[in-house]
């Protein structure tokens, strides 16, 4: 039983059922749109969580990697003449790129200082959207042209349902992969003693580095599906507060797990949903809520979770 | 020169305010290891209650006495039912619970309050002084004096008061300081009472001169975050030098280069110092036992 539930590739047939089978449940298209929303968080979560909770290393920056993925399809094709589906690619191509050049610099600081480090760098790539108005439309934003795939336009909840869903399935796939592989092991060597895993000869640079291009790459991936499903783009979208919600996803639903990460998705692009019922104490509910699961739930809802069905299973 | 007097002493007043953010910081992280991300809601909790005290005919100086003792109150609070509990938890946790903390004050702020901008009258009349061909206004000295005495008090706390050593002595070793007999808990309680009530004030002290309103916090928090790392956490002196270099790098930055980036100009700098010094300009240097 434990060695069932310990299979990475569970979660992957997990999700591809829920992605199957929820559309029977869910009859109007309001939820609908919002299982759509969390399929697209988690895929930045499931990232990021290859990040900081296999990794150990956190990043206050994410957003701006979202943010690169969100202006890619809006800019590209209304500026540019690319393709959206191109404008994609190279969304999600620059963001790993980007990812690559400043993380072997970024990742060589720990703990708060790497933390205060990808604040700045997240930031940064906020402001780019905030101020270079002629080409972003500056804080109001910009509209986003409907992606086109070979003269099939793609819009409507529906068709970005079953995209997010089979985006989500596939990108739990690969982390599911990374995490089976030499590389996850090597992570997670990193995660428990990072002097240890150096002095076992392990070039920690090089694989801290392959788990920040991944999720830079994931969450760039997650911020073109947003903003092309969403038709129009902010600066919001790369801020601060974005990366925070991020973070607080991957470590709600539980650090170094990827059904997690979708349930810490679920968790925050639900609940707002719900508290918008109680309008003006929607942030309290949710600041609460933060305080209340982590003081109770250290680890997070799933590993929490998985540790009492542990016990109960012999 | 004038001009650079003018953008240095707008960047001494703001810096002079990070200073206190990043103050805070320190002092609740070198007490108990947590960055407390709702340092920035003290500042906000100080101006936002002296401001409505004021507006309810409560004189000046005791609604400043008021807004201290509510944000203490509430510095408190933080520590004994949000953070005492978490203990032994993770970094990563106990950062979110501070921002959870930092989120369900400002939403308790908007119901309290409102959403509005607020100032609160100069406390030295606004005649500005002439300096040199610079113009100060009176509340900005008001403001460095205010945030120098803070960090004077602070420290012959710290040096000369036996309580203040027996925090000192928390922050250095939590388990050593228990077996000669101080009272750990309480000393971790106090430091996030003294964070708060610095807070408080340096959310008072600025406020005739920023405006507050219940979300200043979230930017001041970033701010003052880094000005403590640029300075070497855990490091108090190093928070006041950070805050005030992270305040004179925006001003000069919004003068001479690009206001629009200004924040940007800071943090391209504290990107820049710590890839050549990781540990902040005046932390020490990390050693990790295997």
């Amino acid at each position: 039983m434990r060695r069932f539930f310990a299979n990475p590739y569970l979660v992957v047939v997990a999700t591809a059922l829920a992605v199957l089978l929820l559309p029977l449940l869910l009859e109007s298209s309001f939820y609908l749109r919002i299982a759509t929303l969390v399929f697209i968080f988690s895929l930045a979560v499931v990232g990021l969580n290859l990040l900081m909770g296999f990794a150990g290393q956190v990043s206050l920056g994410h957003a701006g990697f979202f943010g690169i993925g969100a202006y890619a399809v809006a800019i590209g094709p209304t500026s540019l003449g690319v393709p959206s589906w191109l404008a994609l690619l190279a969304g999600a191509l620059g963001a790993g790129l980007i990812a690559f050049v400043i993380g072997r610099p970024i990742l060589r600081l720990r703990g708060h200082y790497l933390a205060v480090a990808t604040l700045g760098m997240g930031l940064l790539i906020a402001m780019v959207f905030n101020n270079e108005a002629a080409w972003t439309g500056g804080p109001d934003g910009m509209l986003v042209p409907q992606l086109d795939v070979a003269g099939w336009t793609v819009h409507g909840t529906h068709a970005w349902y079953w995209i997010a869903g089979v985006s989500l399935v596939i990108g739990t796939w690969i982390a599911a992969n990374v995490i089976a592989s030499p590389t996850g092991r090597t992570l997670r060597a990193i995660h428990d003693s990072e002097v240890a895993a150096r002095v076992l000869g392990v070039d920690v640079a090089h694989y801290k580095l392959i788990a920040f291009v991944l999720s830079a790459i994931y969450a760039a991936v997650a911020g073109s599906y947003l903003s092309l499903y969403d038709g129009l783009v902010t600066p919001t979208e790369a801020g601060f507060l974005r990366s925070i919600e991020f973070v607080t996803m991957a470590v709600l639903g539980g650090l170094g797990s990827v059904f997690g990460s979708i349930v810490g998705a679920a968790v925050l692009v639900v609940l707002p949903q719900v508290l918008t019922v109680f309008q003006d104490y929607e942030h309290i509910m949710l600041g609460l809520m933060m305080i209340v699961v982590m003081v109770f739930l250290p680890t997070g809802i799933v590993p929490a979770l998985a540790g009492v069905l542990q016990r109960r299973t012999p | 020169m004038a001009e650079f007097l003018q953008f240095a002493f707008s960047g001494l007043t703001v810096g002079a305010i990070y200073a206190l953010v990043a103050l805070g910081f320190t002092l609740i992280y070198n007490a108990s290891d947590v960055i407390n991300f709702a340092q920035g809601e003290f500042v906000m909790l100080g101006g936002m209650v002296t401001v409505f005290a004021l507006a309810a005919g409560v004189p000046l100086p005791l609604a400043a006495v008021v807004a201290v003792v509510i944000t203490v109150a509430i510095g408190l609070a933080l520590y004994r039912f949000a953070i005492e509990p978490a203990r032994g938890a993770s970094a990563v946790s106990l950062i979110i619970i501070t921002i959870g903390a930092s989120i369900l004050l400002r939403g308790l702020a908007s119901l309290a309050f409102d959403k509005n901008f607020h100032s609160l009258p100069s406390f030295a009349g606004s005649k500005p002084i002439m300096l040199g061909g610079a113009a100060v206004l009176p509340q900005s000295i008001i403001v460095l004096i205010g945030a120098g005495v803070i960090v004077l008090a602070l420290w012959l706390f710290m040096a000369r008061s036996l309580t203040g050593k027996a925090v000192a002595a928390t922050a250095a070793n939590r388990l050593a300081a228990r077996l000669v007999g101080i009272n750990t808990g309480a000393m971790v309680g106090l430091s996030f009472a003294v964070s708060a009530a610095i807070g408080a004030v340096g959310g008072i002290l600025a406020a005739p001169i920023t405006l507050t309103s219940y979300d200043v916090g979230t930017l001041l928090a970033l701010k003052g975050f880094a000005a403590a790392m640029l300075g070497g956490m855990g490091n108090p002196l190093g928070a006041v030098v950070g805050g005030l270099a992270v305040g004179l790098l925006e001003a000069f930055g919004a003068g001479y280069l690009s206001s629009s980036y200004k924040d940007a100009i800071a943090f391209i700098v504290i990107l820049a110092v710590l890839f050549v010094m990781p540990q902040g300009l005046l932390g020490r240097t990390h050693i990790e036992r295997v």
